[in-house]
């Protein structure tokens, strides 16, 4: 049994006429200790799709119309509050975009670790825990952070503590959700580093949001590429980043910077991404897509199983 | 933060000091004065006359009237009220009482009701509860203090339920202190909701937003994912964020609730310091005008330096500055 099986998951924003529908039949399984990476340009679906693993996009507006959510075998969308309060930090916890808005300033960074082990591991709810845990994610000098305020400390310590915070609970899955968008390139390095690590070393299954390739590469096992709600591409990351069958896949590689590429023009994606809402009928990348034929904008293509483990939901791609 | 406190102190020197000048300028410009009013009595000697203008230095201009004012003060001398042949600062200090027996008992029904109404609306937001709230405080705040203490004053008249006007019974004297007690309250209660009742509205509303804003906040989000409580997380994680602003309104609202005693006690006949001001205006009794008033300065500075303590208590953000 994998750790988190996502089984043909439908969201709408609203509900009746009104409704939107925001993520429209994702699939996807993490195996224990794997690292899957969900990649997609804004608004297209799967930083919800990451928060619906422990339900926590507030509904309503969100009503979920389809799908399950299996985590270690049990259905999260049917989840009671109190089971929903047990597995999240518990099974699943999250990690997210901008750590100085994540931490609750008026608290200090020790109060708020000891909250999350208090809750999930009473019986370590110590100090000289809380210092073990800033030690694991590198923060130097733990016994006088323990009393830091998070504006107290810069962005990259923000990260590791938001990180250490995610630990305290030892979690079988880590939601990264886009971890070092906020933090400057360097110090990105440095969070990548660590969360690889500490993989390594606690043995847990990462699902890694981002929308950048150039972090996929370093981290993933897997890649799922999604776009307008849907996945269209999932793949071992180093066959998808070597040989990209989608158009949308080989779009989005070809417009990553290079530093070794010379003066060579950037290629932009053209047109932009259909809001909620306004999905066109048929293929959502047909209207920006160069390989585009009249049969796309009729129907949906399916996601088809091309090679073992590579999933694609175009039938011109390959 | 004592740097800080010093700074405060000394900022309130110049400003009590321009207050009190004004006054001063402002009671010199309007027309006759106590002195003039006393000497067209002819049942007045010319030598009581003649010792009341030396002994306050009656008839002389207002500058020099203001620094023998100032340098009484400064020897903690009031002054010495025209009107009820007493030391002013007796006469204040009783006054004093009263204002603030008003404002805190309004203060803490104003801030004891809003609060945790405010939380409620924010909490069940667009429920017919958060409606209700939404609409009892657009009356708050539409009505104004004057006719709110109209309203309450034939309220008391009509049903007889309560005193019109006053803050004791004319038999307190008689009275066991557990009676005293209940008198006072029962002349309090009436102003004390009249007063209340504007910045309840006001507060309710401040707190419901700031509430909704710190809801929608990512560290409550955050705080969420980590598996905490819906109890816990509203009211450690989102409320105590959401009560800073609400500290800064909590100065502005001791400054105003004096103010508003103000109205609410000379419409309602309440023997404060604001209808103590008022009724000395009219009398040209000016030392005890200028007294009140710098006093009514100093409270309101106060106001907004607690504030800025609280401020600090609450947001670790504020103390480092």
């Amino acid at each position: 049994m994998p750790l988190l099986e996502i089984k043909n998951l439908k969201m709408d924003f609203g509900a009746g006429a009104a409704a939107l529908r925001a993520v429209d039949g994702v699939s996807l399984t993490i195996g224990a200790g794997e690292t899957v990476c969900l990649v997609g340009e804004s608004g297209c679906g799967k930083s919800v799709t990451a928060l619906s693993v422990a339900q926590l996009v507030p509904s309503p507006p969100a009503h979920y119309v389809g799908g399950e959510i299996l985590l270690n075998g049990r259905d999260t969308i049917k989840m009671s509050r109190a089971e929903l309060q047990q597995i999240r930090g518990g099974v699943v916890s999250y990690v997210f975009q901008d750590p100085g808005a994540s931490l609750n300033p008026v608290f200090r960074i020790g109060s708020q670790i000891m909250e999350s082990l208090k809750l999930h591991r009473p019986e370590k709810a110590q100090d000289a825990e809380v210092i073990r845990l800033l030690k694991l994610v590198g923060i130097p000098a733990p016994e006088s952070r323990l009393r830091n305020y998070p504006f107290e400390m810069s962005g990259g310590m923000q990260q590791r503590v938001m990180i250490a915070m995610a630990l305290a609970s030892e979690p079988r899955l880590l939601v990264a959700d886009e971890p070092t968008t906020a933090l400057d390139v360097t110090i990105q390095a440095q969070i990548l580093d660590l969360l690889r690590e500490l993989k390594q070393r606690l043995g847990m299954a990462i699902l890694l949001i981002t929308h950048n390739l150039g972090i996929v590469g370093d981290m993933a096992d897997r890649v799922a590429v999604m776009y307008a709600g849907q996945i269209v591409e999932l793949a071992p990351a180093r066959e998808l980043l070597l040989r990209p069958l989608h158009p949308y896949t080989r779009a989005l590689i070809q417009s990553v910077p290079k530093l070794a590429g010379g003066a060579r023009r950037l290629s932009a994606i053209p047109g932009n991404v259909p809001r909620i809402g306004h999905f066109p009928p048929g293929c959502r990348f047909a209207p920006r897509c160069p390989i585009a034929r009249p049969a796309c904008a009729e129907k949906i293509p399916e996601l088809i199983e091309v090679e073992p483990g590579r999933w694609v939901r175009c039938p011109f791609g390959s | 933060m004592w740097p800080f406190l010093f700074k405060r102190l000394l900022h309130l020197i110049p400003l009590l000091l321009g207050v009190s000048l004004l006054t001063f300028l402002l009671m010199a410009l309007s027309p006759g004065d106590y002195y003039t009013a006393l000497s067209q009595n002819p049942q007045i000697s010319p030598e009581t006359l003649a010792h009341l203008k030396a002994r306050f230095h009656l008839g002389e201009p207002w500058y020099v009237q203001y620094f023998y004012w100032l340098k009484n003060i400064l020897h903690g001398d009031f002054g010495y009220s025209m009107a009820y042949k007493i030391p002013a600062s007796s006469l204040i200090f009783e006054r004093l009482g009263n204002t603030f027996l008003l404002s805190f008992s309004a203060l803490i029904l104003a801030w004891g009701v809003a609060i945790p109404l405010g939380i409620w609306a924010a909490v069940k937001k667009d429920s017919w509860a958060d409606r209700a709230c939404s609409l009892v405080a657009f009356v708050g705040l539409s009505v104004p203090d004057v006719l709110l203490s109209l309203l309450a004053l034939w309220f008391a008249a009509a049903t007889g339920w309560f005193p019109v006007g006053g803050a004791q019974s004319p038999i307190y004297d008689l009275l066991s202190p557990a009676q005293q007690f209940w008198d006072r309250a029962h002349h309090l209660l009436l102003p004390a909701l009249v007063l209340a009742a504007a910045d309840m509205a006001g507060i309710m509303r401040q707190t419901r937003s700031n509430l909704l804003d710190t809801l929608r906040a990512e560290y409550v989000t955050a705080a969420r994912a980590r598996g905490l409580g819906e109890g816990w997380v509203i009211y450690r994680h989102a409320l105590r964020n959401a009560i800073n602003p609400l500290l800064t309104i909590f100065g502005y609202s001791l400054a105003a609730l004096l103010s508003g005693a103000f109205i609410v006690e000379n419409i309602m006949a309440w023997p404060g310091l604001g209808r103590l001001t008022l009724e000395a205006f009219f009398a040209k009794d000016s030392y005890l005008v200028v007294d009140s008033v710098v006093l009514a300065t100093a409270l309101l500075v106060a106001g907004n330096f607690i504030a800025d303590l609280l401020l600090a208590w609450s947001d670790p953000r504020i103390r480092l500055k």
